[in-house]
């Protein structure tokens, strides 16, 4: 993985020591609050509910296990015992003092980590395929150019105060992992008949109150072209892009007033101008942060196979986990594992002190110490060979994270929400803990198949309800909570927007009305190789809409 | 009827204004405003201590009093009085009762 050189090093600590001063100065009354707010926001530093909340940044949702551990002394040293991985794979830690910031980032600096950008209208976390460098079905890793980016974008100055925050996220795979769809700009790295790498471009997706998919404004961008495209798109955005309604500051708003087919000539008149400038991509450059990213050796397992074949016949938790969270590798003796962090009634996304460092020593054991957070809120061990895919069963069960259930019902996101954050209007958490109650049998989740189910507890849409099989909005009304249900949305290489079924449900009604459409699913399936999202596909609301509110309509 | 809630500025904690003119981290004994005067006079205190540097995010609440005691109106204030619906181990609701109540 990437490993900092000096200047990075020295980038990160000079900003420490720049935020730890700005801090110094608040306590002391010496800077106020207005002045304070966008510096600490600079620094991933939110005030929420109970207390202040750290964000610190994950590039591309790569951690060793070194980080990851570090990541879990916080939790511990710093704030009470856990942290929550988010739909950006990045951490928060919900309880840090401001007071104890400056010397969190100092710890986070010795493992090459940091806060920065995080939040504020610049250009966020870059996300990439948490199963980057090990998917079978990848063309390229898409972490390099994610690194660049991150370089690229890093206090960039031109593009620190934009109309609105930026968002990146690049796939190596014609199965999207990563969303693009619903990123300002999101690049699937491909190759063209020649047998060259360039990108895929979309641009304008996003979720929040007006949900809009990315338009492809480049079938074919040649990756030495990256930075200089990137910067003519945010050229357009930064001189056109609303900043006189944070509601439709976003590049989305943008390129759907504008059109997508005017909006691509003019990032091609800016293109023009940039192309082959100084942000022409050096092929040796390209090559030479691809080396970061360079695959471990992996060695022939073949053993694998009976290893696997035995500890089958031998665990029934096992079989099932080997099924649901454990993915073809392209190297055959070995395979990718998801570490479920949504254990049947817990909070989606978080882990515990304990288990970050668990995590940590099974990463370095088995795992050639590399770690990743997906966006979907669960952690990732790319390269586990598969004669070892038993010991590290063992191991996670040991620390409560061999829930079999990646793709299922209960593999939840969730927000935040109203427990902790100060935007939101509903909960969240609570309503997810529910339902993975209500749907904890395995055997009922795996009949019911695939089923991504997305919650967010306000329109802001953190939680990506838009883009679930099933999603479910928060909103407040008349001073209680209120539950929508959105039906039909996706976040992959086929991206929709989920539908508004009907009328909201009150806390106590949402679980029942999500049996409801998972019920109405089984029943309308054509057979069990069809799932929830091909069914809504093939029949729409209708059968849903009768199922969960006939009986209103006969009382009325 | 209205009480003043703010976070304290070096940690974020969750605070409110107390009868014996503290920053109280329970609301047990928050000075209740019955009136708009008295909702001045809180706020005036509240910009004060927000000039002053000990609390940010200064916010007039409003509360019903449920037998003699305090209850914010709106879920999110009561479950910042509280703390985490999903973690009733962490904020105000784990204090011991005697500093709770």
């Amino acid at each position: 993985m990437y490993r900092y050189d000096e200047f990075d090093h020295d980038f990160v600590k000079a900003r420490v020591a720049e935020f730890s001063d700005q801090v110094d100065r608040r306590l002391a009354g010496e800077i106020t609050e207005d002045q304070f707010k966008p510096l600490r926001l600079m620094n991933g530093v939110y005030l929420q509910l109970h207390a202040y909340m750290l964000r610190v940044a994950v590039p591309y949702g790569t951690l060793n296990s070194r980080q990851l551990r570090m990541l879990g002394h916080i939790a511990r040293k710093y704030d009470k015992g856990y942290g929550h991985f988010t739909t950006r794979q990045n951490i928060q830690y919900n309880w840090p003092a401001l007071s104890d910031i400056p010397a969190i980032l100092e710890d986070l600096a010795s493992v090459e980590m940091h806060a920065i950008q995080t939040s504020g209208n610049c250009i966020r976390n870059v996300t990439a395929d948490h199963f980057a460098g090990a998917a079978a079905d990848e063309v390229a890793d898409p972490r390099p150019y994610a690194e660049i980016l991150r370089q690229w974008s890093s206090v960039h100055p031109e593009f620190s105060y934009l109309p609105r925050k930026f968002k990146i996220a690049v796939t190596g795979a014609e199965r999207d992992r990563a969303a693009i769809q619903t990123h300002d700009i999101g690049l699937h790295l491909k190759k063209n008949d020649k047998g060259e790498l360039g990108f895929a471009v979309y641009v304008g997706g996003g979720q929040g109150r007006t949900p809009m998919i990315g338009k492809k404004i480049n079938d074919f961008l040649p990756e030495k072209d990256l930075l200089s495209y990137c910067t003519a798109i945010l050229r357009v955005y930064n001189l056109h892009g609303r900043r006189d309604n944070k509601y439709k500051a976003r590049i989305k708003i943008l390129v759907h007033e504008t059109g997508a087919e005017e909006f691509a000539r003019q990032v091609e008149t800016e293109f023009a101008a940039l192309k082959d400038g100084e942000l022409k991509l050096p092929d040796e450059d390209i090559r030479a942060i691809e080396r970061y990213f360079a695959p471990p050796a992996l060695t022939p397992r073949p053993e694998g196979d009976e290893a696997v074949r035995l500890a089958r016949l031998d665990s029934r938790g096992f079989s099932e986990w080997l099924d649901q969270n454990v993915i073809t590798h392209r190297h055959a003796d070995y395979a990718g594992v998801t570490i479920s962090l949504k254990g049947i009634g817990e909070a989606p996304g978080d882990a515990s002190d304990s288990q970050m460092e668990a995590i940590a020593d099974l990463a370095e054991k088995y795992a050639f110490d590399e770690i990743r957070v997906s966006h979907e809120q669960n952690l990732i061990l790319p390269h586990v060979a598969r004669a070892d895919l038993k010991a590290v069963y063992d191991g996670l069960v040991e620390i409560e994270l061999a829930t079999a259930n990646s793709n299922l019902i209960t593999d939840i996101i969730a927000c935040p929400g109203l427990d902790y954050c100060a935007l939101a209007n509903a909960r969240s958490i609570i309503v997810a803990q529910n339902i993975s109650k209500r749907f904890a049998s395995l055997e009922r989740q795996r009949d019911i198949g695939e089923l991504k189910l997305k919650i967010s507890g306000c329109i802001n849409a953190c939680g990506h309800h838009h883009v679930g099989h099933i999603g479910i909005l928060g909103v407040e009304k008349k001073g209680a909570e209120l539950y929508q249900v959105t039906l039909g949305g996706s976040g992959d290489e086929n991206t929709s927007v989920g539908e508004i079924v009907g009328r909201g449900f009150g806390p106590d009604e949402i679980t029942d009305a999500i049996e409801t459409v998972v019920e109405t699913y089984l029943r309308i399936r054509s057979d069990r190789s069809e799932t929830f999202l091909d069914a809504y596909r093939r029949v729409g609301q209708a059968p849903f809409k009768e199922a969960l509110y006939a009986g209103e309509a006969k009382a009325a | 009827m209205k009480i003043l809630t703010a976070n304290r500025l070096t940690d974020g904690e969750a605070v409110w204004f107390a009868n014996d003119g503290t920053w109280a981290e329970t609301l047990r004994n928050a000075d209740v405003a019955s009136d708009k005067e008295a909702e001045a006079r809180l706020q005036a205190l509240g910009d004060a201590a927000y000039a002053n540097n000990e609390v940010v995010d200064v916010n007039l609440i409003d509360i019903d009093l449920v037998c003699g005691e305090i209850v914010p109106s709106r879920l999110r204030e009561r479950i910042r009085a509280a703390g985490p619906t999903n973690r009733t181990d962490l904020g105000k609701q784990a204090l011991p009762v005697d500093q709770a109540a």
